[in-house]
């Protein structure tokens, strides 16, 4: 028995919120490390507010606390639950920094609670960027040369020294956050600051700048008897330029000969050794592509981004592995879950290559910067798996659900570029880079001008010119079409190539037997028997490695997380498999592309495909399983998307027929039903010219709301004000014509949204819950902070809202899960839109409700009848509030007042005895602090928004809080409230004093209020520039912004509520059914 | 590429236009081909490579080091007979480049198959046994028929005598110091290597050198090197590494050495059915259960029930099928592993065998 007897139970803490940087791949990780805990016998508990993870299900955690991760929350547990042991490194740096100063305050001391895995004394070793130097020449492990500094003063000094450029990083950070590149003194000041302030420590380091460098990493395991292996390497194809989370990734590395990989890997042992890991660990290493000089960069003492990709790019459970080591197991006694039959000590042979390809959600965020550089921005990622690089690239192009079909040959083409423009475009590097250097091949230019220019290996931009030059001559000649499909070319792409469609190609394809084989991801290449379920398909290929049975179910997963479409549908993919497995049906399979999943372990079903999302490669795997249905409607828009082409490819859709999901969607036919049920919806119409727009805006009266009526990636939703607008969004998009029309509807102002989840069997409908929207309508709903049950509705709209509900699901035959969204204005309930599917609410819903709404619908998508569900549980169990998290920080540039477009990168959700209660924890967990006394700034644009703001602030007044603001909103407020109101001056006008800029500097204001006017929430006018100023600032220095009058209200109340209450803790409660 | 039980792989050629016959075989290491190609251990036998891009980083420029040992060669020519991949690079990218793959097995006058699917090529090996095979490439067209003919009359690979052309004529030397001998059965570079950087002169004698002819050169140590086929087709080098052992000569067996070793101390060898040939194969310590990562290529290996009657004891097993990856004499310094602590291609974690035959030799 090789673990301590001694550990009963164990908690372990989450990621919380999803951020850039910190994203699902900790629900994969924490997911693994309660699994490993439960084999053991051991009693898990587990915090985390991410409500929409499988890890906060009951199912692995004996106990789960959806509370804030942070010192005093964690604390609180220790103290009622006395756990034996702690694991931090399976929740991000927000689980490790909590760890480190639960450590540092002696709470884990003083409670006897053992840390788990690598102690923090390695932690610090590896964290502190001062000691992992130190730590380094101790083992003689090279490093860049460089400088630990907390101000400005000693950065220049140390940037003289080391010449220009430097590179900035921060200490215990994620996602390189308030890192960057200076290329002068300037420059320097302003990284310099920004990395200071987002240090925990207070500290940066100074380093020499190899951008040009290639950026390798290792991923390492090492149990505590010294024992330690390499499961994975990885090359970055952009180089040391771009951070990892947004650069392109190989594995294993490409370009490396046998003595560059062996000496940086025997490095990897040596300081991992030295830092003292135990579990996993990633080294990431700079080495110079013209000679044999490298240096270690950092290494991350957990798990991460990285050791997920790992995991899934060679079949080794790393999170897994890792918790047993943390509990004592050598990795000599632990098996390979593959072969079951060879040892875990042992690094895996790969037989193919992976493309890791980070997916940017830039449109969203309209001044962001997109360039790429050392502070990642990316939203998600996909990996794909191939027998050659051109294929795995191209199927990472597909997967990312982005617009594009592979490098080339593409619906839109490139913008065209001169010669200059597209050096200019390589230099720089953006999102696009990629597409550029097909571009700048397609032109001429050679590999070394195009290295020089972007620092991409002559090898990797060789391949991308592989396959510009097969482009060139496509064709559906038998040998032509096998030669484009290996070198990763979809039907899609060749079909525009020769002129056919898609449907053409497919068949020219099967009838020359031209068919991807299916290969297994066995950890070892082949060399031992493995029955693993674990897949991928290649043109790489004469054989199958395995038959299926046949007959089964096929559930398309969510692909790579994005603004809109992040882990909750990954709960709903898991959920929907357990669902099906637990009524009875034997073979479930699952397609998925996103590495950062637990969809995407290949012990949740029984055979896992990674593999794109697209018709060809769902219709490849369906011929293949001999399936007999597909389930669309847990994988959010991208397999929703698939439906209507596989149905009419002849593959059956289980749940909701397609035609009824095309008559929900279509908003003619909607439109049509609602009329039938007499229904009410805001005023639309589906317009083709702008004339006829603007007729129908002058009529319905502005605002409006604008959106394309298919689905175009990059095409914006947008809220218009004026005819000049109109004209604007219109010429912002593809021109209207009948088959794409402008859907334009009357925006309601002043209104409450509100969202209900359900389930329906064709007969039966289970109302999991109505949420309401605590923000006004207008904010995105995946922006809006929302409430169970509705606070501010009455029982009649309650009532006539559950009513509309089962009319409408009757009506469209749904047979699984649906959501429904309402708008209430004067007293009168609205429809806005049906979908019927997985919403991002679900996991919400279902954990408020105790009812596990998945579950259920796979129950109606089998064709079995939904059980009794008594009415109503979820409006007798407390609050529960589910709280936005923004990543606005990674974000150069991007604003945060929030709109029509989802900008939210995560969510967490809290429960509570009262409203408030679940509030002020809720919003602990996405970041803000909850001040009990200081200054508040409040600037208000517009009479209105400064009226609506009175009883706030006055109560802000009240509660001795410093009221701060500008003068306009100053005026107006002075004499309205019991205390004073003080002037400050707007950042653009630096000589006035005292100045909101400096203010924010000297962390003198502790929270904002900034609410644009209602007829300003049209963005960037020139007028508000400055508002926007204070809000990035107040941004970059972590001081909270409140930019609606809801939130503003809220926030102050709960501030409030605080004075004379505490929090609840209370574990959540398993779902009932 | 025409294997003996009739499967024929179609694929692109490359390197030399010849037909080459050998024993088919694979390796699962994702880096280091020059290394493994010029290994001469692959004698007799076509390399399969089952990480599926080959020739990515080409073929560096020929260097030596201070001692006048090549640096990433093995030896001074290609030894596999010929190569087979999954995908080839057509240009290479690294700072020590020199040519492509395919250009120098074009020079070596190695032929080479490429797109083929070596994924379903390992896995019919590994459940069927490695077996004969042949490999023609030509610029007209191949008829797998002939091929197959010719294979079945080629001699077979346990009929060939490989380590005489694989072994050095005359003693060479390396480096400067006392004399460490290397008994050359198809010794790898890095073998002298590490010798060498243990401060010792590395004797490199014939296969056949006798017991006195290996004394003559009064050395603190002897090391049986690497090299191709059956480990008892070397009674010639049993009989002399086992007299110089019992004289209690500090000893070091790698490989092929470590089962000649063996056999000269009364244990036995058998042909494992497909062989270890990589760079992650997990070795355990007897006694002190640490499990180290080890770089392989053998077919042969030590029978663990002919040990309890021998003068060797289990040293290292191999943790995923328990083979015999290291045994350590009895009573006298003589130690041998399965495995290549000399890596190259593959990890360095097993150097620590090199401190162990330092250590044996210092203490004599």
């Amino acid at each position: 028995m090789p673990r301590s007897e001694s550990l009963g139970s164990v908690l372990v803490l989450g990621s919380g919120a999803i951020k850039i940087g910190e994203a699902g791949e900790f629900d994969y990780s924490g997911s693994q490390c309660l699994k490993a805990l439960r084999e053991d016998g051991i009693r898990s508990v587990l915090i985390n507010p991410n409500v929409a993870t499988i890890q906060t299900d009951t199912r692995f955690a004996d106990k789960v606390y959806l509370l804030p991760v942070t010192p005093g929350y964690v604390e609180s547990l220790i103290e009622s639950e006395r756990p034996d042991g702690i694991m931090l490194a399976y929740g991000g740096q927000t689980a490790l920094n909590c760890g480190v100063k639960l450590d540092e305050s002696g709470s884990l001391e003083r409670h006897g609670i053992r840390v788990l895995g690598t102690p923090v004394e390695g932690i610090k070793r590896a964290e502190d960027r001062q000691r992992f130097k130190d730590t380094m020449g101790e083992c003689g492990v090279p490093v860049l040369r460089s400088r630990t500094v907390s101000d400005f003063e000693s950065a220049k000094e140390a940037a003289a020294e080391l010449g220009y450029p430097v590179i900035v990083r921060v200490a215990y950070t994620l996602g390189g956050k308030g890192g960057g590149v200076a290329r002068n003194e300037i420059e320097l000041h302003e990284v310099v600051g920004r990395g200071v302030n987002a240090s925990m420590v207070g500290q940066v380091l100074v380093e020499e700048y190899v951008g040009h460098w290639k950026q390798i990493e290792y991923e390492v395991m090492r149990d505590g008897a010294s024992n330690s292996v390499i499961v994975c390497n990885m090359e970055n194809v952009l180089s040391m330029r771009a951070h990892t989370g947004d650069n392109i990734v190989v594995a294993p590395s490409q370009t490396l000969d046998n003595s560059e990989y062996h000496a940086m890997r025997t490095a990897s042992l040596g300081a991992t050794g030295r830092v003292g890991v135990v579990g996993e660990c990633n080294i990431q290493y700079a080495l110079d592509p013209g000679s044999d000089r490298y240096a270690a960069i950092e290494i991350n003492p957990r798990l991460s981004r990285s050791s997920a990709l790992a995991s899934k790019a060679t079949g080794y459970p790393l999170a897994y592995m890792s918790a047993k080591i943390g509990l004592g197991y050598t990795l000599p006694e632990l098996e390979n879950r593959i072969t079951r039959s060879t040892t875990a000590c042992f690094e895996p042979s790969l037989d193919y290559v992976v493309c890791k390809h980070p997916r940017w959600d830039f449109s969203k965020f309209e001044m962001a910067n997109r360039r790429l550089g050392p502070t990642m921005k990316s939203v998600g990622e996909v990996m794909a798996v191939g027998r050659t690089f051109e294929e795995a690239l191209q199927k990472s192009i597909r997967m990312l659900d982005a617009g594009r079909d592979g490098l080339v040959l593409n619906r839109q083409a490139e913008p065209d570029m001169s010669g200059e423009e597209l050096e200019r475009a390589l230099a720089e590097m953006d999102d696009s880079i990629l597409y550029r250097i097909a571009q700048a091949v397609s032109a001429g230019m050679s590999t070394g001008r195009i290295r020089e220019l972007c620092a991409v290996d002559p090898w990797f931009v060789e391949k991308m010119r592989a396959i510009v030059e097969e482009s060139r001559s496509v064709s559906l000649e038998p040998g032509r079409l096998a030669q484009l499909k290996r070198a990763g070319f979809s039907d899609r792409q060749i079909a525009r190539g020769a002129g056919a469609s898609e449907s053409e190609v497919r068949r020219a394809r099967k009838e020359a037997g031209i068919l991807p084989a299916v290969k297994q991801i066995d950890t070892l290449s082949a060399e031992w028997p493995a029955k693993t379920n674990y897949l991928y398909m290649t043109y790489g290929g004469d054989s199958h490695d395995l038959e299926p049975p046949g007959g089964g179910v096929l559930v398309l997963g969510a692909g790579p997380y994005r603004i809109g479409s992040s882990v909750e549908f990954d709960w709903g993919t898991v959920n929907m498999v357990w669902g099906l497995q637990e009524n009875g049906e034997r073979e479930v399979s699952v397609v998925n592309c996103n590495p950062e999943t637990v969809s995407t372990d290949y012990d949740i079903c029984s055979r896992l495909y990674f593999e794109e999302l697209t018709l060809e490669r769902i219709l490849d795997i369906a011929e293949f399983e001999r399936s007999r249905g597909v389930v669309a409607c847990v994988g959010g828009q991208t397999a929703n998307n698939l439906a209507p082409d596989l149905d009419g490819a002849g593959v059956q859709i289980l749940g909701t027929r397609a035609r009824d999901v095309d008559r929900a969607e279509n908003r003619s036919t909607f439109s049509a039903e609602l009329d039938k049920l007499h229904i009410r919806q805001p005023p639309w119409q589906a317009l083709s010219s702008v004339p006829e727009a603007k007729e129908f805006a002058r009529q319905a009266g502005y605002p409006v709301l604008v959106r394309p009526s298919y689905v175009l990636s990059g095409a914006a939703m947008r809220v218009v004000w004026s005819p000049g607008g109109l004209s604007e969004y219109v010429r912002s998009v593809p021109s209207p014509s009948p088959d794409h029309p402008v859907v334009i509807s009357k925006f309601m102002l002043d209104s409450l949204e509100l969202d209900v989840d359900g389930v329906c069997d064709g007969e039966r409908v289970v109302i999991g819950a109505i949420v309401e929207h605590i923000d006004r309508a207008g904010v995105h709903s995946g922006d809006a902070m929302m409430c169970i049950p509705p606070w501010r509705l009455d029982n009649r709209i309650m009532e006539k809202v559950a009513e509309y509900t089962r009319r409408i699901a009757l009506t469209f035959n749904v047979r699984g899960p649906f959501n429904l969204q309402f708008l209430v204005h004067d007293g009168t309930v609205y429809v806005i839109e049906l979908n019927i599917r997985a919403s991002r609410s679900m996991p919400f819903v279902s954990k408020m409700a105790r009812t596990n709404l998945i579950s259920l619908a796979s129950r109606a998508i089998l064709g079995r009848p939904l059980p009794d569900v008594p009415d109503g549980a979820w409006k007798n169990s407390g609050y529960g509030i589910k709280a936005p998290q923004f990543s606005f920080m990674q974000l150069d540039g991007a604003d945060i007042v929030l709109g029509v477009e989802m900008q939210s990168t995560g969510e967490a959700a809290c429960f509570g005895d009262s409203f408030y209660d679940a509030l002020a924890k809720a919003l602990t967990s996405v970041g803000y602090g909850l001040p009990s006394g200081g200054a508040a700034l409040v600037t208000a644009g517009g009479a209105r928004a400064k009226e609506d703001l009175l009883g706030t602030v006055a109560l802000l007044s009240k509660l001795g809080f410093r009221v701060l603001a500008t003068e306009h909103t100053a005026e107006f407020f002075r004499g309205r409230l019991d205390g004073p109101v003080e002037v400050v001056h707007k950042i653009s006008e630096p000589g006035r004093e005292p100045n909101i800029a400096d203010l924010l500097h000297g962390r003198k204001i502790d929270f904002i209020i900034n609410v644009p006017s209602t007829s300003t929430m049209e963005k960037y006018a020139g007028m508000l520039y400055d508002e926007y100023q204070i809000r990035r600032k107040a941004l970059e220095m972590g001081v909270p912004v409140l930019t609606t009058t809801e939130m503003a209200e809220s926030f102050v109340r709960t501030l409030e509520w605080l004075k004379s209450n505490e929090t609840t803790r209370r574990p959540l409660e398993p779902y009932s059914r | 590429m025409v294997l003996d039980d009739g499967t024929v792989f179609e694929g692109e050629g490359f390197g030399a236009s010849a037909t080459a016959f050998g024993e088919v075989v694979f390796n699962t290491g994702m880096v280091g081909y020059t290394e493994a190609l010029t290994d001469p251990s692959y004698g007799g036998q076509i390399l399969s490579l089952t990480y599926p891009l080959a020739g990515n980083y080409g073929v560096p420029r020929p260097e030596k080091d201070g001692q006048g040992i090549p640096s990433g060669f093995e030896s001074d020519r290609v030894q596999a007979r010929g190569l087979a991949v999954h995908s080839l690079a057509e240009t290479a990218s690294h700072w020590k480049l020199a040519m492509t793959l395919d250009e120098w097995l074009h020079s070596e006058g190695v032929p080479g198959i490429a797109g083929i699917d070596t994924r379903e090529l390992a896995s019919k090996l590994r459940s069927g046994g490695v077996m004969m095979g042949a490999l023609s490439v030509s610029g007209d067209a191949v008829d797998p028929e002939d091929v197959l003919k010719e294979l079945r009359r080629a001699e077979k690979y346990a009929d060939g005598r490989f380590v005489e052309s694989a072994s050095v004529k005359e003693p060479v030397s390396y480096g400067s110091g006392e004399a460490v001998v290397v008994v050359d059965a198809g010794a790898k570079n890095a073998i002298l290597r590490n010798v060498v950087s243990m401060g010792f002169r590395a004797v490199k004698v014939p296969w056949d050198s006798t017991a006195d002819q290996i004394m003559a050169h009064s050395p603190r140590a002897v090391v049986v090197s690497n090299g191709p086929g059956d480990p008892e087709r070397c009674e010639k080098t049993a009989a002399a590494v086992g007299r110089l052992v019992s004289e209690g000569l500090p000893a070091l067996g790698i490989c092929l050495g470590a089962q000649i070793m063996a056999l000269a101390g009364g244990a036995k060898t058998y042909k494992l059915p497909y062989g270890h040939r990589g760079q992650n194969k997990p070795c355990l310590e007897e006694g002190t259960g640490r499990v180290y990562v080890t770089s392989q290529n053998h077919g042969y290996c030590v029978d663990p029930g002919s040990l309890p009657g021998s003068e060797y004891e289990l040293w290292f097993k191999n943790a995923d099928d328990g083979t015999v990856e290291g045994v350590r004499h009895r009573e006298k310094p003589a130690v041998a592993v399965q495995f290549h602590p000399e890596a190259s291609p593959g990890p360095y974690d097993c150097r620590f065998v090199f401190d162990r035959l330092a250590e044996l030799a210092g203490a004599r």
